[in-house]
């Protein structure tokens, strides 16, 4: 259980063998590193919190694969967990965010004057832009871990910094205990709200405990800059709107985010960043800028061809479903958006997003005329 | 004792900050834990370190359930209802009819005491169960067990019931190694468990590694049967069609027996005392932790207006036929006896026979267009 490390202790009557996860029909990244060797270094440990190594894979150990994503099969319960649990998150990391070494520095840049064009990609192909990132408050523990004093104090900080943002800003907080149905509803319907946990992934770690309880979603008037609070992270941040214009969604975002920390500063709470790690986040898949930097794009030509996948992968892009992460296309349109997250800054991210995207609609209006597009596919960025 | 330190943690905090809301909750520990209660308890953790959260999570996490007041704590081992005493006991209280902390629970599994039971009407009853739990003393509960503590209750469990034989004879199936198939043949025999979807149970912890030493093994004829770190660490079931609930009594308190004794030659009995009786996850289940039960036909009598009344004089409850949580198909109910704790396993047995009997009677009357009035049973 992820509250107690008591029960940690009376683990150790018995031995590593008879503890170790069975991993065998496992594919995750935690199923790929975690060795007997390595459990039993680990497994007497903690956090100052009390998380524990079992506490960190638990969700990895549950769910065994996924069937359109690699999952990452473990979670941070706190800052410290990065740290005491090196020796399994440092190759995770490693592994996932493409070759990341410890002695790495991560660079975080959120000035939008440094991306390049971006304004301009075609609506007719890009239905919607959208960029989203989280962040951690210093000093708690994070969503699989937190009590629920924990939780309401993240909500209600977050509350109070939101309150003071105002122009295009200026927004509206909506606790999920006091939503009625339909507004619920309607806000799950313009891809605004989080679900209600299902996703046996964050269920198993523990996200789902106490649900609604101190969890909400803020939005500005325009509807274009959302904050989701205490879902999979302490605050998740989007901007968002119809159309291809993703300098103007990062614009936004920047300004936001930036406003926002330096709101949450005044009151005397930072944000969880070192300068190896950049962001720091519950799960590893989102640490360094925790961006994603996404459209919902029209390809149904290219993504029948077969070199869809390759050209995604040199672009340094994924695709998912429109329903997000867990979720297939529908009707040809994909969610395109940068694979990266560690290693390269926000402004990086999205330029790459920025330029890909617009090679994708390039190959699709040549596919739609029953060309080539040979000369169009890039090398590996 | 070991330090808690996440519980330490979260006394930073006030109790304020920390109470659940439970105002849209309807569950027994809903009713019961007041913001002092949960001041007073907080701080406290069984030696294995299971917590006031541990236990209540759960039901905080689900205000409610459309069929059944559910009851919305578990024990994480044996120590919990003794460290929570404060609000175990007036949920065991609410739960079993008044059952005080001072009572004291009689364990019957002689099945020689009980009446008749060999002639329902297999017309009508198309199917006898009973089941109930064992926990194993020394280890934790299915919320709070690590992998070794599952793995040594599963290990103790196969040795046990490879020595049975004659009528016992049978065979253990880990679910780590069953196929689809297998798996699905089982679960549509009502032999097998569900993967845990059940967000009761899912919240509660038990499913953590799923499925890592579950089982379920079964005697060749199918009529015996013991789940395997389910939601308790054994339920022992015995079934058969048809209504003849005597025999199937008589070989459930065979097979529990022998079971016992095993399990207390290597000094691993199970968790029993004087005023709880058998020690099972759930407060529903203290006592005998038995449900002894039919599927019969009663498509006129359970749409009769009368049908609840009836039900509660006889102490008996209705359930689908997928068991918790599902609504009756085509007029076939699960009906079995709504008490655990108080009484023993004869008795509860004996009402299960006589109620059934009564009320087979009572649809076959309203077949004819006949009145059941005069046969309404008293409160038992």
């Amino acid at each position: 259980m992820p509250f107690g490390n008591t029960h940690n202790k009376l683990k150790m009557n018995y031995s590593s063998e008879q503890e170790y996860p069975d991993l065998s029909k496992h594919n995750n990244h935690m199923a790929k590193i975690l060795t007997p060797e390595m459990y039993a270094n680990l497994r007497d440990k903690e956090t100052p919190s009390g998380f524990t190594l079992d506490d960190v894979i638990q969700t990895g150990v549950d769910n065994p694969g996924h069937p359109f994503i690699m999952t990452v099969g473990c979670v941070a319960g706190d800052e410290e967990t990065y740290e005491v649990f090196k020796e399994l998150l440092d190759p995770v990391i490693e592994d996932r965010h493409g070759g990341y070494k410890p002695t790495d520095k991560h660079k975080t840049d959120l000035n939008p004057d440094n991306l390049m064009g971006g304004d301009d990609l075609d609506p007719n192909y890009v239905l919607s832009s959208r960029v989203r990132t989280g962040r951690s408050v210093r000093g708690f523990c994070l969503p699989p871990h937190c009590s629920r004093g924990e939780r309401r104090a993240i909500e209600n900080m977050a509350i109070e910094s939101l309150a003071s943002l105002d122009g295009d800003l200026n927004g509206q907080y909506y606790a999920l205990k006091n939503m009625t149905d339909d507004e619920q509803q309607q806000l799950i319907d313009d891809h605004f709200l989080f679900d209600k946990p299902v996703s046996p992934l964050l269920l198993a770690s523990g996200m789902g405990r106490d649900w609604p309880d101190g969890r909400g979603i803020w939005h500005n008037d325009g509807k274009t800059f959302l904050v989701w609070v205490n879902e999979e992270d302490h605050l998740r941040v989007i901007s968002m709107q119809k159309g291809g214009n993703m300098k103007e969604v990062f614009n936004r975002f920047c300004t936001g985010l930036t406003r926002i920390e330096s709101l949450f500063k005044d009151k005397g709470h930072e944000f969880m960043w070192n300068e190896h790690l950049g962001y720091v986040l519950t799960c590893p898949s989102n640490l360094g800028t925790g961006l994603r930097a996404g459209v919902h794009v029209k390809l149904p030509n290219l993504s029948k061809n077969e070199k869809f996948g390759e050209v995604l992968k040199r672009l340094r892009l994924q695709k998912r479903g429109t329903g997000g992460v867990d979720t297939a296309a529908v009707g040809g349109v994909f969610d395109i958006s940068n694979a990266d997250r560690l290693g390269f800054s926000e402004v990086e991210l999205v330029q790459m997003v920025v330029d890909g995207v617009r090679t994708l609609v390039d190959i699709e209006k040549r596919l739609e005329g029953g060309q080539s597009f040979d000369d169009l596919i890039p090398d590996q960025k | 004792m070991a330090k808690n330190v996440h519980n330490d943690y979260k006394m930073k905090f006030s109790v304020d900050e920390e109470y659940p809301d439970l105002s849209l909750h309807n569950n027994h520990m809903a009713k019961v834990l007041t913001k002092e209660m949960y001041a007073k308890l907080r701080s406290k953790s069984t030696p294995s370190g299971f917590t006031l959260d541990d236990c209540i999570q759960t039901g905080v996490d689900n205000p409610g359930h459309p069929f059944i007041m559910t009851v919305g704590c578990v024990a994480g081992d044996e120590e919990s209802y003794e460290v929570f005493k404060d609000m175990f006991d007036p949920i065991i209280s609410d739960r079993h009819s008044g059952y005080k902390p001072t009572d004291k629970h009689v364990t019957d599994l002689n099945f020689e005491n009980l009446k008749g039971g060999d002639d329902l009407d297999p017309a009508y009853v198309l199917s006898s169960r009973v089941r109930t739990g064992r926990s194993i003393k020394g280890y934790t509960l299915p919320p709070h067990n690590s992998r070794a503590e599952r793995r040594m209750v599963e290990k103790l469990s196969i040795e046990a019931l490879a020595t049975l034989d004659g009528e016992f004879k049978g065979k253990y199936y880990p679910l780590n190694g069953m196929t689809d198939a297998e798996q699905d043949q089982l679960i549509n025999d009502h032999f097998l468990f569900d993967k845990p979807v059940s967000p009761l149970l899912l919240a509660a912890g038990m499913a953590r590694d799923w499925p890592d030493a579950r089982g379920i093994w079964h005697n060749d004829a199918k009529s015996f049967l013991v789940w395997v770190n389910e939601e308790d660490h054994l339920r022992v079931i015995s079934m058969e069609k048809g209504g003849n609930m005597k025999e199937v009594f008589r070989r459930f308190c065979v097979g529990l027996n022998k079971i016992e004794e095993v399990f207390k030659k290597h000094n691993h009995g199970f968790m029993w005392n004087e005023h709880l009786g058998f020690v099972l996850t759930c407060p529903s289940n203290l006592g005998t932790g038995l449900r002894g039960g039919v599927h019969v036909k009663l498509p006129k009598l359970s749409t009769h207006a009368k049908f609840e009344e009836i039900l509660t004089r006889l102490r008996l409850q209705k359930r689908g036929t997928g068991g918790v949580d599902t609504a009756s198909v085509g007029g076939i109910f699960d009906i079995s006896n709504a008490d655990r704790l108080g009484s023993s396993e004869v008795n509860q047995v004996q009402l299960v026979v006589d109620g059934v009997k009564l009320m087979v009677e009572m649809e076959k009357k309203l077949e004819k267009g006949e009145s059941i009035d005069a046969i309404i049973p008293a409160q038992k």
